[in-house]
């Protein structure tokens, strides 16, 4: 690769979606979404549920299939092949509202089953990498627990671990803190704060809005299967313009 | 007292045709060796193909199962035994039993597993869709170890009334444990060999059926 091409991978987007719709049945949860994140920037999605925020990001990585429009996610535009599907999930970690360890393996295990049975990387290579993300996860040591014996918080940061230990160049986070108690929302959102401080590409659907002020570089307000709002997170919260951003944050910041 | 004795529990008659139930009891137990694991992996089979989730195949394999089910293995072995050299195709009686037990469970047991593969969460899949694998190595690394570990008990519950069904081979002149000890029977004039028969299989199954009843209840309590 020369250069230029290096400096043109460089700067084009990470994720770009075009005129993305999807429908469920006869109701359109995506309407024509355009949407780029560009290489080490933080995006935080927000919206009232059913805005199609989820469906959004879980088209990223084709746990939703798109019917109109187009998806680039680091050079690979997804279509229905098994190829452009398996890059882009190689790619593109993801973290999941319901934490989703496996439970029938250890928390070592779970670290170490893709990249060894899908980058073919050795048992001990493979081990070194996983006990790396549980330290930095701060969780190193509850390797040999089983996912039944953690705590919420700490099932979402194994979680977490498991999706770093492929290497993607960017992750999803669809809700992480929705299911956890209150004490443990923390715990959680530190590690991903940390993660962004890394320069990590990331899309983030959630509530938390403090945390989404910290990290965000812009923040996108999602309704009906649109994106109404798109800002940094200080013109977003001071300044929103559509008036329906204007409701959200006022019921979600003055509960 | 004495009558009760002498014909069920005759020791001459028994010393006299040991040998017999011995052979019966080794063709049983190489029936249960050889059609345990065919009748598993076509279960297992079934279940995989199930868990794909490609719908007119799905719809093919609840008939099959259906029909299975609703079907007694020893109708299925005579049709497989006596029917089907009017296709042309005569199986000897080792491999008619064989197939109609294998047939059959494939049924019960793919019924089971696939059960077990509904059991376990969306989420599963999605994460490990999520992380690169593939629609087979989802299934098999991530599905089924789970899928399993959920439906141990019902498997190994099926798993006895496989071995228990192996004596439909008498019907067939296969001389297994039942037919080996009415065979002796006959020779001896004294039913003594039938009672040391249904001792053997209690004796030979028992274990497995406790074990069976410690899994069921475990499954109990965990769930």
């Amino acid at each position: 690769m020369t250069t230029s091409t290096l400096a043109a991978a460089d700067t084009a987007p990470m994720i770009r979606l075009r005129g993305v719709s999807k429908w469920y049945g006869d109701f359109q949860v995506l309407k024509k979404i355009d949407f780029e994140v560009a290489r080490g920037e933080r995006v935080v999605i927000c919206g009232p549920s059913g805005s199609g925020k989820s469906t959004l990001i879980r088209c990223i990585n084709r746990l939703e299939d798109h019917r109109d429009g187009e998806i680039l996610v680091n050079g690979v535009t997804l279509d229905h092949s098994m190829r452009s599907v398996a890059a882009v999930r190689q790619d593109v970690g993801m973290v999941f509202q319901q934490f989703n360890l496996f439970p029938h393996l250890t928390v070592l295990q779970n670290l170490m089953i893709a990249p060894m049975k899908i980058k073919g990387v050795s048992k001990d290579e493979a081990e070194a990498t996983a006990r790396e993300y549980l330290l930095r996860v701060r969780i190193g040591e509850q390797a040999h627990k089983y996912p039944g014996e953690l705590s919420g918080g700490q099932q979402q940061r194994v979680a977490i671990a498991r999706a770093l230990c492929m290497k993607p160049t960017a992750m999803l986070f669809d809700e992480p803190t929705s299911a956890l108690d209150p004490e443990m929302i923390k715990e959680v959102l530190d590690v991903i704060v940390e993660l962004a401080g890394q320069g990590m590409t990331m899309v983030c659907v959630t509530h938390e809005m403090a945390f989404a002020r910290t990290v965000a570089d812009r923040i996108l307000f999602m309704d009906k299967g649109e994106i109404v709002e798109e800002a940094p997170p200080e013109a977003f919260f001071t300044n929103p313009r559509n008036e329906r951003t204007k409701a959200f944050l006022g019921q979600i910041l003055h509960r | 007292m004495d009558i009760f004795l002498e014909n069920f529990f005759n020791i001459d008659s028994l010393i006299q045709i040991y040998p017999l139930l011995v052979q019966g009891l080794e063709l049983t137990l190489l029936l249960a060796i050889v059609t345990l694991p065919l009748a598993v992996l076509c279960g297992l089979l079934i279940a995989i193909l199930y868990s794909f989730h490609i719908r007119w195949l799905n719809i093919l394999l609840l008939i099959y199962v259906d029909v299975l089910r609703s079907f007694p293995v020893i109708v299925l072995l005579v049709l497989i035994f006596y029917g089907l050299p009017f296709l042309g195709l005569k199986l000897g009686s080792f491999a008619a039993v064989v197939m109609a037990i294998t047939v059959n469970n494939s049924g019960y047991y793919g019924e089971i597993l696939r059960a077990g593969v509904e059991s376990v969460p969306k989420g599963q899949r999605e994460a490990a869709h999520a992380l690169g694998f593939g629609p087979i190595r989802t299934v098999v690394y991530i599905i089924l170890p789970q899928a399993i570990r959920n439906v141990l008990a019902p498997l190994a519950s099926n798993s006895l009334e496989l071995v228990k069904t192996t004596s439909i081979a008498a019907l067939v002149a296969l001389p297994e444990l039942l037919r080996s000890a009415r065979v002796a029977q006959e020779q001896t004039y004294n039913p003594t060999p039938l009672t040391a028969a249904a001792l053997i299989f209690f004796v030979l199954l028992w274990p497995f059926a406790r074990w069976v009843a410690k899994l069921e209840r475990r499954t109990m309590i965990v769930r």
